[in-house]
């Protein structure tokens, strides 16, 4: 029986870090994520895990640590997020690179300067590229399961590649809501043993990791690398239908919210979301065809089902937490060419909502779909791209 | 039982550091890593490498010269990669899924460790990991081409100290390392040089057997980057004990001991004439820093024994 419980963001992922139990975590402080370890420091001194928890000092060194401890042949779990996660940069390449099945949580918070501490998304965006896969969460619910597949999906021997699993740093971290809770011997079940694969500490069959390879090579290793990477939506699948089995809870590589008929669509990642399918609720009884796609899975990005998912639309606006300052948001990067190869395309717009924790309020959904509709109508596009919600 | 200090007993065993790397003729690291792993070689071992001329040369796709497990991860973090090794290690053991005694060492160039890779280093020893780290000292960037590290002698040439008509060379003093890493106290912190090779291997010997975190700093010498014959590796590094610029010690539980006292201390100008890199410094505008060098050599050379009779 699944315990229902009211948690923050960061209480959840630390009861399924818990429940995970991995061998080696490490660990160095950094708001909103600071909580999250204190938790799984808790459990490690009151001998509720076997965890050899390593407080390094710093977030380079974390990763690092990671790396060391995953090559030895473990399971392997840290947390960051913002400029924490910008300092492991090198080490998440090096991570990724030498196929080693880390999962971590990201916090999403926002990037220096100025210096601020709260949730965006220009920290895990920054990572995109690093060989990571990457999970997105609307809220703890999400965060909790998300972290739980994570492990199998790490692990699983067709990846074998580090996970990243985000949540919204305050919005999600830090506010507290319901979340169904698996009993402990159920997540055990679930992840199952960890299945060493060319163990550093094998001594009897000794491995070197991190050669020196030169260019008659090193191409063949990133192609190899991107290989493994177009295995990941299938074992993303697969490990969520079991989850579904173990949950009651159904996740795909993304979710299309009244999609089918819809007319306009927002695109829309974590707990933005919801407050955006509130209002997608209020214009469909209005009679608008409004619908909505929230990515769970956003490396690999999943391009011909999300092209599938949004084909029949009219207009739709990807509303990005992040920038890529001279360029479009990094989602619509994804969704303008996910939609691209389509004979016929809906009209993309692109809006930068929320950065450093600004709210995102359902007057804001609202707007830009009366965009959208309006767009729809016409055709005619005001601005590509813009800010929204800001002070002028 | 452990192979005996002899060279007889150690010619008989396997190097686990192999021929074949492509590290420069006559290159000191390599003579230090062989030393190093000979010493230990009664071990089961796990190795870990920061980026720099021993890493690169060693383990380039699909060769190794490496026969015991080996991890490179990146430039700065050696120890904290070996830290996460030995940490798995611990975890596995605990949990019953490994049962032999396997000892860790890290190597890491004098880049590697003085400066980019000081603050794994610091972290690694602090949190008492068992594990080894040796810095092979060569004094400078040797794999980037010959530039200046905070290992780096005063008034050495580098490609980024140059020796010009307004800088003489580098103009900054180097970072004692060892009496860095000896402030961690920890339980086991040593000088050693590839001339006095008894010496360096005792030292190994006596890290490994004890348990936590242990340091030994290794001059190096690099026929490219110091401008000398590719043959003098040994004879300079001699030349480095004998004129004190490389004393010869261990800090054991904070005890110091000097573990070779030269009969005569020669001048540094000694060590120095060997060298392309110190050519300048014989020049009359540039006495005064040969003078300076002397009097630092002398100044931590008085340190060292009055340490050491504190405790005797
Ligand atoms: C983060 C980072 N910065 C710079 C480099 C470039 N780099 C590689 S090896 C090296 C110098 C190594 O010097 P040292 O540690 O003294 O070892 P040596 O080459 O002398 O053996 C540098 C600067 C790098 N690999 N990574
Ligand atoms: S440059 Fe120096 S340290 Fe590097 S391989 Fe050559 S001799 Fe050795």
């Amino acid at each position: 029986m699944a315990r229902v419980g009211a948690v923050t963001g960061n209480e959840a992922v630390a009861e399924a870090l818990r429940q995970i139990n991995p061998d080696v975590c490490a660990a160095y402080p950094i708001t909103p994520q600071t909580e999250l370890m204190q938790r799984f420091a808790a459990f490690v001194a009151n001998g509720k895990v076997d965890t050899e928890l390593i407080l390094v000092e710093s977030e380079h060194s974390a990763m690092s640590a990671c790396i060391g401890a995953a090559a030895a042949g473990g399971r392997v779990a840290t947390a960051t997020c913002g400029p924490g996660l910008a300092l492991m940069w090198e080490m998440l390449y090096v991570a990724a690179g030498m196929r080693l099945p880390i999962f971590m949580a990201v916090v999403n918070r926002a990037l220096s300067a100025p210096l601020n501490i709260h949730g965006d998304h220009s920290d895990a965006m920054g990572a995109r590229d690093a060989g990571w896969v990457q999970l997105w969460s609307e809220n703890a619910q999400e965060a909790y399961d998300n972290m739980i597949q994570a492990v199998r999906i790490a692990e699983h021997m067709d990846v074998r590649l580090p996970v990243m699993v985000c949540y919204d740093g305050f919005i999600i971290s830090h506010s507290i809501q319901r979340a169904e809770l698996f009993e402990d011997n159920v997540v055990k079940g679930f992840v199952g043993e960890y299945k060493p694969l060319n163990p550093l500490l094998d001594l009897d069959h000794p491995k070197s990791y991190g050669p020196l390879i030169l260019p008659d090579e090193y191409h063949e290793y990133k192609r190899a690398q991107h290989e493994a990477m177009t295995k990941v939506k299938d074992v993303v699948l697969g490990v969520a239908e079991d989850f579904a089995r173990i949950s009651g809870r159904r996740y795909g590589l993304f979710e299309a919210y009244r999609l089918d008929d819809a007319e306009v669509g927002l695109v829309i990642l974590n707990s933005a979301a919801g407050t955006a399918k509130d209002v997608v609720d209020a214009f469909r009884e209005r009679g608008v065809k409004a619908g909505l796609l929230k990515p769970r899975l956003f490396r690999p990005f999943p391009y011909e089902e999300v092209a599938a998912a949004l084909k029949g639309l009219k207009a739709v606006a990807v509303l990005d937490r992040a920038d890529s300052f001279g360029g479009y948001g990094p989602v619509f990067m994804e969704i303008a060419s996910a939609l691209y190869p389509l004979a016929e395309r809906p009209v993309v717009i692109n809006k930068i909502y929320g950065l450093g924790g600004r709210d995102f309020l359902p007057d804001h959904a609202a707007a830009v779909l009366n965009e959208l509709v309006e767009i729809a109508r016409t055709g005619r596009v005001r601005v590509a791209k813009e800010y929204i919600g800001v002070r002028e | 039982m452990a192979t005996e200090l002899k060279l007889k007993e150690l010619a008989k065993k396997e190097p686990l550091f192999t021929s074949g790397h492509r590290l420069c003729a006559g290159c000191g690291a390599a003579i230090v890593a062989k030393m190093v792993l000979l010493a230990a070689a009664d071990y089961p071992l796990v190795l870990a490498n920061a980026t720099g001329c021993l890493e690169v040369a060693s383990c380039i796709q699909d060769y190794t010269a490496w026969r015991v497990p080996w991890i490179h991860s990146a430039f700065e973090n050696a120890a904290v990669t070996l830290a996460g090794v030995e940490t798995m290690y611990r975890a596995l053991k605990k949990k019953g899924k490994i049962d032999r005694e396997i000892k860790f060492i890290a190597f890491g160039g004098d880049g590697g460790t003085y400066d980019i890779g000081l603050q794994s280093l610091s972290g690694a020893m602090e949190r008492g990991h068992d594990l080894l780290y040796v810095c092979y000292d060569n004094g400078a960037y040797m794999n980037t081409g010959i530039q200046r590290s905070s290992a780096t002698p005063l008034g050495a040439e580098t490609t980024t100290s140059p020796a010009g008509s307004a800088i003489p060379g580098k103009l900054q003093r180097r970072k004692n390392l060892t009496r860095i890493i000896a402030a961690h106290n920890v339980p086991y912190v040593a000088q050693a040089a590839p001339s006095h090779w008894a010496d360096l291997m005792k030292k190994v010997r006596k890290a490994l057997a004890i348990k936590g975190p242990k340091f030994i700093n290794i001059l190096s010498p690099c026929n490219r980057g110091w401008r000398t014959r590719t043959d003098d590796a040994i004879m300079l590094s001699r030349l480095a004990v004998e004129t004190c610029y490389w004393p010869l010690y261990e800090v054991e539980n904070g005890v110091t001991k000097i573990t070779f006292k030269p009969k005569e201390k020669k001048p540094v100008e000694e060590f120095l004439k060997t060298q392309g890199r110190f050519k300048h410094l014989f020049k009359p505008e540039n006495e005064w820093i040969i003078r300076q060098f002397q009097e630092e050599i002398d100044r931590e050379w008085e340190r060292l024994q009055k340490e050491e009779t504190l405790y005797s």
